[in-house]
């Protein structure tokens, strides 16, 4: 039961804080708030085999095992979640040397589609 | 075991690299590898297509490992049609972008398009929703690169913009796809349509959750209202080439949606029953609304085609919401013909944005090739309008027709033919400003007319407009077709049954995993 409630937790306090940070107007806070939330679903993920403790992920002759394929699914998503964070700190990093400004919504001219911006 | 099936996955999967390695400095080479590519994906659609037609459904076990153990490639009469729309589709997007040049202006073009289809034919084959996911990204990780082709700061920031939006939807997709898994313990699609009718009817809230969830990610995908925020920059900030080919990724959701509703929480299904009336229908029809009236009160015309595409998913979601047989096929008809009347205008309003010093809807002179562009836009907009005599005419008369016993079928109706009159003289004032008002407009002393088109951008385009003229004139054909597509659809036994009972290794029935 520690160990459910610990789990449970972690993925709450992890999700919450992710979603706060990716309200946020700036594209680091945002970034930094949906790599949170990438942690949160890769422990969601893992615990969806349900949780056992002192268990080999493989089938044996023991009688305890654990699920092993949440793991492997935690492993595509970790490296995905990876390359996906590295890509849009690219893009951010590049939109942001380029026009002096990392907010995440459109600036008053282009929100506006009587369109200020020279394209 | 066919092999043809996993072909228009394989194929850009290893053209794509090619392209990167060998011919990373020549455009030529780059350019014919790039559409002899796309050319044998039409033939080998065609291939399938025909091989489905007849209701069959083709399975490939990837290492001929048995389902739901190992993943699974599947075609059947939906995704092999959709393979087939997306490379005719890539077909001509392709030859616009080396007719406008506008592949020279960055870096692997041709390579990102290739990733590109990989990941867009995957997500239409594949068998197994984890394996969804993993396309996704990969033709969401592809478009990303499209996205900012050619830089620029508009750009770039547009691309921040659809980049976070779509890392937030692959994160709901993995928090659906682990509640999934938590309750049925398979995430194959045909076993999870087996596993879902088991699951205690007093212990629902779970897989009620992710089948929500799931709605809510494939209604990004698709751009439904609320969740269409990501969608009108990125598509007009793209260059025109990867906004028409992007044209093809909203229908990546609504097959989604299609596809896990009919199958794995079909509409008799007791625990997700209401889920279609209740949210998707409204939803569906505050998309065609906000969309056609975004197409009237847009101040630049790529952001106009970009409000029109949320407006036509809307039209494809309203069909689809009803989950009948006949709303089915109506839909389908109309996906076929919203894709390639998007593309098209995507492309028209490049040609525009070629001659002019912007794309605002204000008079400025006229732009160089006005009359055969201003032409295509006038089929282009006649078709995604809606108006006789073209395929969203008829595309819309289907879909009325289908919805018409239907208790819904006073608001359908209503905000259907009210929103194809706002698209319709939303269309008809970008027109006329760019086109007719533009004769008035003497240019300023000096300036040089701008060189007219390549013929070959305009041999794309009007490749993609006499498909949709094909599509009106054998709409009777093209009806039947879907009617067949869609009542295999909702008859999923041969697909279940052919996906799990085929032997693999590991081809004894098993008891439980768990």
């Amino acid at each position: 039961m520690g160990l459910e409630l610990l789990v449970a937790s972690a993925i709450g306090i992890l999700t919450a804080a992710g979603t706060y940070l990716t309200l946020r107007l700036r594209t680091f806070p945002v970034i930094l708030g949906i790599s949170l939330l990438t942690y949160a679903v890769n422990v969601f993920l893992f615990a969806s085999g349900r949780l056992t403790v002192g268990a080999p992920p493989i089938l044996s002759d023991a009688a305890a095992y654990t699920d092993p394929l949440p793991q492997a699914l935690v492993l595509t998503a970790i490296v995905i979640s990876f390359g996906m964070t590295a890509v849009v700190v690219m893009i951010a990093l590049g939109a942001y040397l380029g026009s002096n400004d990392d907010s995440v919504d459109d600036p008053a001219a282009a929100s506006d589609t009587r369109g200020e911006e020279t394209t | 075991m066919m092999h043809w099936i996993i072909a228009p996955i394989v194929l850009p999967a290893i053209l794509a690299p090619f392209i990167v390695l060998a011919a990373r400095h020549h455009f030529g080479i780059q350019r014919v590898f790039s559409v002899a590519g796309v050319l044998a994906q039409i033939a080998i659609a065609l291939g399938l297509v025909w091989q489905t037609s007849d209701g069959s459904v083709i399975l490939y076990q990837l290492g001929d490992w048995a389902a739901p153990f190992g993943i699974v490639v599947v075609g059947d009469r939906l995704s092999t049609m959709m393979v087939l729309l997306t490379a005719v589709l890539a077909l001509f997007v392709l030859l616009y972008a080396i007719g406008s040049r506008w592949d020279e202006r960055g870096w692997h073009f041709h390579a990102l398009f290739q990733f590109q289809l990989m990941g867009i034919l995957g997500a239409f084959l594949t068998g197994d929703l984890f394996n969804l996911f993993v396309f996704f990204e990969v033709l969401l990780i592809a478009s990303y690169g499209l996205m900012i082709h050619s830089g620029g700061d508009v750009r770039l920031r547009a691309g921040v913009q659809y980049v976070l939006f779509n890392l937030i939807g692959s994160t709901l997709f993995l928090f659906a796809l682990g509640a999934i898994y938590a309750q049925t313990g398979t995430l194959n699609m045909a076993d999870l349509a087996q596993r879902v009718t088991l699951i205690d009817p007093a212990d629902t809230v779970g897989i009620r959750l992710a089948a929500v969830l799931l709605l809510l990610v494939f209604a990004i995908k698709a751009a439904v209202v609320p969740l269409h925020f990501w969608l009108p920059s990125s598509y007009a900030e793209a260059p025109a080439p990867v906004a028409a080919l992007f044209a093809i990724m909203t229908k990546v959701g609504a097959y989604a949606i299609i596809r896990v509703y009919t199958m794995i929480f079909p509409p008799e299904l007791e625990v997700t029953a209401d889920l279609h009336t209740t949210w998707l229908m409204p939803a569906a029809l505050a998309s065609l609304a906000i969309g056609m009236i975004g197409v009237l009160a847009a101040r630049k015309l790529d952001r106009l085609v970009a409000f029109s595409v949320i407006g036509s998913m809307g039209m494809v979601m309203v069909a689809i919401s009803m989950f009948t047989p006949e709303g089915t096929s109506a839909a389908l008809y109309y996906i076929v013909h919203s894709t390639l009347a998007a593309g098209a205008l995507f492309l028209i309003a490049d040609l525009v944005r070629a001659g002019r010093a912007n794309l605002e809807l204000v008079a400025m002179p006229a732009v160089s090739g006005a009359a055969l562009t201003s032409a295509l836009f006038f089929v282009a907009a006649i078709a995604m309008a809606g108006l006789p005599p073209l395929s969203g005419f008829t595309g819309k008369l289907m879909i009325l027709d289908a919805e018409f016993d239907t208790p819904q079928a006073t608001w359908i109706w209503a905000v259907v033919l009210c929103s194809s009159l706002i698209s319709v003289v939303g269309f008809a004032r970008a027109g006329s400003v760019l086109f007719w008002k533009a004769k008035s407009v003497t240019p300023p002393d000096g300036s040089q007319p701008m060189p007219a088109p390549a013929a070959l951008s305009y041999v794309a385009i009007g490749g993609l407009i006499a498909l949709l003229i094909a599509h009106t004139v054998f709409a009777g054909p093209a009806y039947r077709y879907m009617a067949n597509t869609s009542a295999q659809l909702f008859a999923p036994q041969p697909y279940i049954g052919t996906v799990l009972e085929t032997p693999g290794k590991l081809s004894t029935p098993t008891k439980e995993e768990h």
